[in-house]
């Protein structure tokens, strides 16, 4: 809590990564990393509904939003772009020698950013992200500090101190109530992230509102980062071997075309 | 506590800048507020700029402004279905000094005329609508875009647009009627430069500007326009939304006739469209104007319906930026006056004149109603057309007088000899 | 590096049984085991979960380590983390399986920081290499091809892997092995989570897609969330369900629950419909195991026809329409004909 601060509230960061925009994702044939160049980019839509839920957490309990991202310097976009809507600074973490990283190092590096902001109460991530999909760095995060974690979660409250989070599981929605400090993972689309606002951007524009961080200011030695500090390699990428089908493909006008294709799937007696 | 600052300007095409430009360096902390995601993405013209405000608004602006061609070369073209009878100037003076006037694409010119504006210490934000103005006892104290997201300032300068909302929120105008509205559209045509350079006859940084009359828009009242940019050309219309209506004629078919025109495709033969855009265009001129400043807040550019469409002038930009610069040095005035006061900014009206912003409009305040005679856009070229034929076409049969041809073709159209006469008197002093 | 021995998997048990996806992972995990030469345990905290052990064999685990503890009855993430990590470290195992549940993402992602490892998600298959680590192979960024992931350094290699990615396996009670019972040391700080509440959702919204026989799913080549009611359209006339392609849910098109494809559900219908979907390896994964697959794009050069049983090539705007148009003709005229076959008694039927 930021009692000792003088302020009441809690102080919460939200992890967020920039990726590309809902299309088309490119591997670099060389590293066989991501293409991150040329593309335009958002902020991981599940980290906005976590940005989104820290905002609403700060509105009914008063506090303080930070946000941390891990990559190059064009993160900064992300990260201006989430002080615009709302929150209150910006870290990023940043250095060549984190290109590569997989969840382990990332997880671990965002670990080491959030001890260095300090008196952290809760961490918000989103579930997972759009483009690489694992959901593995927020309880990464929470493994690397010891600490509760509540993944998959539509709604966040605290409530006498304590953490509560509604999980949405396959079979249903189960609240599980944890003390702070904690992880938070966030359920995809469970809110609409809110726009940018004019007072955010003034805010922005007059700068000073984001610290960049190498891996030396963390303490982390480059043999726990990047491609060196990954348990996991890409050892090779295949192309794929489909299973031969039919392929009977028809071009006609789609009347003509339609009328066949019904025909053949009724002879073959999959439909009705 | 909302965020602070002495003017926010809304709006950051050329008014805007400018506007800004002035405000900052007269050492107003100033907020120029842009809803596109950058200035000019949203802002459409014809095709020119007159270069006479930015000798005073960025006097070395000849260094680094993104011009496309300085044009040299002005045409009037009157069109039937597929006959042009035009008149071509030519000359390297249409170019030098404050009579320049260049071809821009406004996203390249406004997101410059912006920068000079940052650089001289506006804040620029952009992908923000500004909602409303924020009042207090009837005085503009500032913007609105939320609720909880207003910024305050004790002068607000309105350079919205043609479209501009905010002004009739201030209660300074209003709504536009159909008969004060044209639609302007317009398409982009890639060609190489030296394509363009040897079908228009021009040197590798010239440029021409051509105005068409008739065909063009279909009889309607409006005009063509044609101008050379560096590697495209930009062919469009102005038609009054009036007689579109009236005729049940969409704009894109209008447009699309023109640029089928024999004339017109011999110009873009191998050409590549790549752009089609629309915009309103508010005619009239002063006649339309709204109250041009109020309690805290001024109205500048196309927002204040400063165009000039005499039909063969076509001027927005230059009287937007003049205006811009106008209520930059009210606001100053104004300052030393004690205050943004409705009063106080009665400046603005006396610094319009002085830019000759006002002036100019007045002058041709006469040019809008005199551009409703439908004459002028169906009757009159095709008579010039009609009689060039005749004059031109040598087949062996008797010769007659230019002056009983002239009569004889006006007859044969239906135009009285006094309607003749009239039209060209009325036509010569509104010039 | 110790020598690690051993391929495991997670067990997950919910309401008194073994989660599906856990025992399809015996079954690849058997599968695995067997090429490398070595055994395969499967790991079980819970709660009065003994005969889930004996199923557990049943499938093909040649021992399970047991953890019973009140505690553990409902999965929390710190206790099961503390026994996969204190077991980890008295066995030293080369592999864990996770199948990729809410709770197995939940559990491997935790668990892989607090061991030091890697773990590869949603794999679509595995294999052991000459040098026997794990290939843990899954479809790469990019949509057309497949990534050989490997752990070489780090032990153990940990992969998860999503439902019906790998068959059920079959149950062999003459099958036998060994349950051993092992207790690990908690703190109560392993225990500061409490479930407070808990609501069943209806099962048929989550479980729409996984269990219907013909299925009509959407792309990105929809252009528009409101296209989708042509799907459903399609869908009801065919007496299917409609699903989708990951874009149209990061688009927030359509839910999580009706994604098809590596990271979404994998599905075996009889008949897959594939409608304005370019066919990446991603979604592919999801679907290629369907009986009939037919596609549907404007795109000869699309991928899904290389996988597709029969195909249209076309614009979908025109192709759904008629589709609709010659299945409500096609009903029409059946329903027509009822009458005459269903002639009153005594009566001779039409001449």
């Amino acid at each position: 809590m930021m009692e000792s601060a003088g302020k009441k509230g809690i102080r919460i960061v939200v992890c967020i990564k920039q990726v590309p925009k809902a299309q088309e994702l490119q591997v670099d044939p060389v590293t066989k990393t991501l293409k991150r160049v040329g593309v335009p980019s958002e902020i991981n839509p599940p980290d906005q509904n976590a940005l989104e839920m820290a905002l609403a957490l700060r509105e009914k309990h008063g506090g303080e939003i930070v946000v941390i991202s891990m990559g190059p310097t064009s993160f900064d976009e992300s990260l201006e772009r989430a002080i615009a809507m709302g929150a209150d600074r910006g870290f990023l973490v940043t250095d060549r020698n984190l290109g590569g990283s997989d969840t382990v190092p990332t997880a671990l590096t965002l670990e080491r950013a959030i001890e260095k902001v300090g008196q952290v109460d809760l961490v918000l991530c989103g579930e997972e992200t759009t483009d690489a999909s694992t959901g593995h760095v927020g309880p990464g995060i929470a493994g690397h500090m010891d600490i509760p974690q509540i993944t998959y979660c539509s709604a966040v409250d605290l409530v006498d101190g304590r953490v509560r989070g509604v999980r949405m599981i396959e079979d249903g929605a189960e609240t599980w109530e944890v003390p702070m400090p904690c992880v938070v993972t966030v359920d995809f689309g469970c809110n609409n992230p809110r726009q940018p606002t004019l007072t955010g951007k003034i805010r922005v524009k007059r700068g000073g509102l984001i610290t960049h961080w190498s891996a030396a200011d963390l303490g982390l030695e480059p043999s726990q980062i990047g491609l060196k500090g990954s348990p996991t390699i890409v050892a090779k990428v295949d192309t794929v071997q489909l299973p031969s089908r039919q392929g009977k493909i028809f071009e006609e006008e789609p009347a003509i075309a339609v009328s066949l294709l019904l025909e053949s799937l009724r002879k073959d007696k999959v439909i009705p | 506590m909302a965020e602070r600052f002495d003017a926010i300007v809304v709006g950051a095409g050329p008014a805007g800048s400018a506007a800004a430009l002035t405000l900052a360096r007269k050492k107003f902390s100033v907020l120029l507020v842009e809803r596109g995601r950058a200035p000019g993405q949203k802002n459409m013209f014809g095709g020119r700029i007159y270069a006479w405000p930015l000798f005073d608004l960025v006097p070395d602006w000849q260094k680094d402004c993104p011009v496309e061609r300085l044009v040299t070369k002005e045409s009037l073209a009157f069109l039937t279905e597929d006959a042009s009878l035009g008149l071509a100037f030519d000359s390297p003076r249409l170019a030098e000094g404050k009579a320049a006037s260049f071809t821009a694409l406004r996203a390249k010119f406004d997101a410059w005329l912006a920068k000079k504006a940052e650089d001289a210490g506006a804040m620029l934000i952009t992908g923000i609508r500004v909602d409303d103005l924020w009042r207090e006892d009837g005085r503009v104290k500032g913007v609105y875009v939320a609720p909880n997201d207003r910024v305050a300032a004790d002068l607000v300068v309105i350079a919205e647009g043609a479209t501009s909302t905010l002004v009739r929120k201030a209660g300074l105008k209003a709504d536009l009627e159909p008969r004060e509205v044209s639609i302007g559209v317009k398409e982009t045509i890639e060609l190489p430069p030296e394509t363009i350079q040897e079908r228009f006859s021009l040197g590798e940084k010239e440029g021409a500007a051509t105005v068409y009359a008739g065909y063009a828009s279909l009889g309607l009242r409006g005009g063509g326009f044609l101008y050379t940019n560096k590697a495209s050309i930009s062919l469009g219309l102005v038609i009054s939304s009036e007689d579109l209506a009236r005729k049940k004629l969409e704009v894109q078919d209008v447009q699309t006739k023109f640029r089928m025109h024999p004339a017109i495709q011999k110009l873009l033969k191998g050409g590549k469209l790549t752009e089609y855009s629309a915009h309103l265009v508010p005619e009239l001129g002063r006649r339309m104007m709204p109250q041009l400043a109020g309690d805290g807040v001024l109205v500048a550019g196309d927002s204040a319906g400063f165009l000039i469409n005499n039909g063969y002038t076509f001027r927005g930009v230059d009287l937007a930026m003049a205006s811009g610069m106008a209520a930059g040095e009210a606001a100053d005035a104004a300052r030393s006056a004690g205050g943004m006061t409705a009063a106080n900014l009665a400046a603005y009206e006396r610094s319009l004149r002085a830019h000759n912003v006002l002036t100019d409009l007045e002058a041709f305040a006469r040019a809008p109603l005199y551009l409703k005679n439908e004459r002028l856009f169906d009757v009159y070229p095709r008579l010039l057309i009609d009689l060039a034929e005749r004059v031109y076409r040598v087949d062996g049969t008797a010769r007659e007088r230019l002056v009983d041809t002239v009569l004889k073709e006006a007859n044969a159209s239906g135009v009285s000899k006094l309607a003749l006469l009239m039209d060209l008197l009325r036509g010569a002093r509104s010039m | 590096m110790a020598a690690h021995k051993g391929i495991w998997v997670f067990l997950e048990a919910r309401n008194g049984s073994l989660r599906d996806v856990s025992l399809q992972l015996i079954g690849e995990a058997r599968r695995i085991a067997d090429k490398r030469g070595t055994e395969l345990t499967g790991i079980l905290p819970g709660w009065k979960v003994e005969s889930l052990a004996r199923i557990a064999i049943e499938c093909g685990c040649d021992q399970v380590f047991l953890v019973e503890d009140a505690r553990l009855e409902f999965y929390t993430s710190r206790p099961f983390t503390k026994v996969m990590a204190a077991l980890r470290w008295k066995y030293h195992p080369e592999v864990i399986l996770f199948g990729a549940s809410k709770n197995g993402r939940d559990l491997g992602g935790r668990l892989h920081a607090a061991i030091d490892t890697g773990l590869a998600a949603d794999c679509v298959r595995f294999d052991v290499t000459e040098e026997g680590f794990l290939d843990m192979i899954r479809p790469a960024f990019g949509g057309k091809s497949l990534a050989h992931i490997h752990c070489e350094e780090h032990r153990p290699q940990m992969a998860s892997a999503r439902w019906n990615v790998f068959p059920m396996p079959k149950r062999d009670p003459a099958r036998t092995g060994e349950v051993v019972r092992e207790t690990v040391a908690f703190e109560d700080s392993d225990f500061d989570t409490r479930i407070v509440d808990f609501r069943a959702t209806e099962s048929h919204e989550t479980r729409k897609i996984d269990d219907a026989k013909i299925l009509v799913s959407g792309g990105f080549g929809l252009g528009d969330p409101k296209n989708f009611a042509l799907l459903e359209e399609f869908a009801s006339l065919l007496g299917g369900a409609v699903a989708s392609s990951r874009k149209p849910v990061d688009l927030g098109w359509v839910p999580k629950a009706l994604q098809v494809g590596q990271t979404g559900k994998t599905v075996r219908p009889d008949l897959y419909i594939a409608v304005g979907i370019s066919g990446a390896v991603q979604h592919l994964a999801g679907m290629q195991e369907a009986a009939k697959i037919v596609a549907i794009n404007n795109d000869p050069k699309a991928a899904i026809f290389e996988i597709a049983d029969y195909g249209i090539v076309g614009d979908l705007f025109q192709v759904l329409p008629e589709a609709i148009r010659q299945l409500k003709a096609f009903k029409a005229q059946a329903g027509a004909a009822l009458p005459r076959e269903a002639a009153p008694e005594g009566r001779p039927s039409g001449a």
